[in-house]
């Protein structure tokens, strides 16, 4: 029986249809499987080899691929709503309306990019909770930490300045919220304790991050660039450099 | 009943309910790493030394993971809609308002501090404190397995943070809060005219102190005191601890000040809750 097909396979392999489509062979060598990660401008991050444990769902619970998963589809979701989304105070409830009931599958889009945003947001805290709970965060991994804490702000911020684009009212009192405590930062806020005389309501932080004493047209426009421009850009490159220190730092830590 | 039933319809609060479980299965699943290890010891050098191909093995588990979470944000994506409420209105503020969820924790200790302790000093003092965790945890041991025998401090000091302090006040702030940010039940209505009594005291009054300047020097007594037990546990320790020598000074004042911060926000909870006390230390250019 195993011989048959044995035969059959290599009939079929041998065929000329076979070979024109298929130029050669897949080797099961090592060399092939280093050439295959090498090669590859997806793979190339990864070493060659990894320890075996690495592999364990049960050691790394998958959460940062996850986390990085969640980022480029919010990535590939939000370039498609920035075609039809416009940050003017105007437009933009009125566009996501559109993109709710006109646009095809806009709905579905939307829904992809808000719930992808949530998910980051879980995976992050959970990703952080296993480095906690394994000790990665131990020698020489101390930088990738530090790395990380500041990924998880990121995560933060970019999750909160989106919060504001659907210009509703969920969105505008969260954000008017959220940013409300920035009136009372030390010294830099004008509600703040030790805040010079001159601070006032209009030239401290809170101002500076709304473009105004309240949550109005600008800090629409502000927050859009800092959502699809700023801190997508200064996310991928830290990511990057996380990506390099994990796997400079020896690959995933394990009982060594 | 209504109204708790309300929100965990919302569609914003579904993170919140899948943590809920996620949460718990994980610890669970890291707890029973842990027992193994600490029952039969650290997997030895020959398991570790056992290498594979990124290609065709890791890749693959990247893959199917990649295929199974998909299809998980593709079923929810279709099943439960984004929210959009009424445009923008800056005139109606709606009662209560939150910020989304992922900051409720924040939002909930504003209740217990005042906005520039909550919205500023404690956030900021929980970033320095995770970027210091890796240089002030000196235990070269439970690196890179599950494990809780080797390292219980950091364990228990870093889940109640997380748990407590992050997620089930995340879980409070979403749940719980209705109305003038009051606690309601989840059987209960959200009456937007409660009135809870403001009975609240500062704790220099409750100690009988009515003059301005004294209470000012009463409540930095009391705050400072609270700090100084970091160096008095620090000397009277110093001698017969080797752990405390040879984490060194430095290091100790980092990681006492980090703690007794993070233990005041529940102390502060206990004095508000049960005490009614306002104020521990009021100045004439802070409150604490
Ligand atoms: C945008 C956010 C983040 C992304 C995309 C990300 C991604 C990753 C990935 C893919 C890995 C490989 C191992 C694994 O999947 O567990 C990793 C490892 C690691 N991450 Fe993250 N991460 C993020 C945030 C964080 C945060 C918030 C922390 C901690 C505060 C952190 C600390 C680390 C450390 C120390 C390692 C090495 C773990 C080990 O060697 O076992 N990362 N990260």
């Amino acid at each position: 029986m195993n011989e048959e097909r044995k035969g059959l396979k290599e009939k079929i392999t041998n065929s000329d249809i076979w070979k024109s489509i298929f130029r050669h062979g897949y080797e099961k060598t090592g060399r092939r499987y280093t050439l295959q990660v090498l090669q590859n401008v997806w793979l190339h991050l990864h070493p060659p080899r990894i320890s075996r444990h690495a592999l364990n769902f049960r050691f790394t619970w998958c959460m940062g691929g996850i986390t990085f998963l969640m980022f480029l589809v919010t990535a590939v979701t939000g370039v498609l709503l920035m075609f039809y989304y416009r940050p003017v105070a105007e437009y933009a409830f009125g566009d996501v309306q559109a993109l709710e009931f006109d646009i095809p599958f806009g709905m579905l889009l939307r829904n992809m990019h808000r719930w992808a945003a949530h998910g980051m947001v879980i995976s992050v805290m959970l990703h952080m909770f296993r480095v906690f709970l394994t000790g990665s965060y131990k020698k020489p991994r101390e930088f990738n930490w530090a790395v990380g804490v500041i990924l998880l702000l990121i995560t933060f911020f970019l999750s909160f300045t989106g919060y504001l684009l659907p210009w509703d009212q969920l969105a505008y009192w969260a954000v008017t919220v959220g940013t409300n405590m920035a009136r009372a930062t030390p010294v830099l806020g004008h509600e703040g304790p030790f805040a010079p005389s001159d601070i006032t309501q209009s030239n401290d932080v809170r101002f500076a991050l709304l473009g105004g004493t309240i949550v109005g047209p600008s800090t629409l426009l502000r927050f859009y660039i800092l959502h699809c421009v700023a801190v997508p850009l200064v996310a991928s490159l830290l990511m990057a450099l996380h990506f390099w220190r994990v796997r400079k730092d020896g690959g995933i830590s394990g009982p060594l | 009943m209504e109204n708790f039933l309300l929100l965990i319809q919302k569609p914003d609060n579904v993170p919140i309910l899948a943590m809920l479980f996620l949460i718990p299965y994980f610890m669970w699943l890291a707890y029973k790493q842990a027992r193994q290890t600490d029952r039969i010891g650290v997997p030895s050098d020959a398991a570790l030394n056992d290498k594979v191909y990124v290609w065709p093995y890791l890749c693959r588990n990247e893959f199917i993971c990649a295929i199974i979470v998909m299809l998980v944000l593709g079923v929810w994506s279709i099943m439960i809609d984004a929210p959009l409420e009424e445009p923008s209105d800056p005139a109606k503020t709606p009662n209560p308002s939150k910020a989304p969820w992922y900051f409720l924790a924040l939002q909930e200790m504003l209740v217990y501090f005042d906005p520039w302790i909550a919205g500023v000093v404690l956030p900021g003092l929980i970033i320095a404190g995770l970027i210091a965790i890796p240089y002030i945890d000196i235990n070269p041991k439970g690196k890179g397995y599950y494990t809780i025998k080797e390292r219980p401090f950091a364990l228990v000091v870093f889940c109640f943070g997380f748990i407590v302090l992050w997620i089930v006040l995340m879980i409070v702030g979403t749940f719980l809060r209705g109305p003038g940010w009051n606690i309601f039940m989840p059987w209960q209505y959200w009456d937007p005219h409660k009135i809870v009594p403001l009975t609240n005291v500062n704790l220099s009054y409750l100690f009988g102190i009515r003059d301005a300047t004294t209470a000012n020097f009463f409540g930095f007594a009391v705050v400072a005191g609270y700090f100084a037990l970091g160096p008095i546990f620090y000397f009277w320790k110093y001698k017969t601890s080797r752990f405390l020598q040879e984490l060194g000074l430095t290091r100790y004042v980092i990681v006492s000040f980090l703690f007794l911060s993070m233990v005041a926000l529940p102390i502060k909870m206990v004095l508000r809750l049960a005490l009614n006390i306002k104020y521990v230390w009021v100045s004439p250019w802070f409150n604490i």
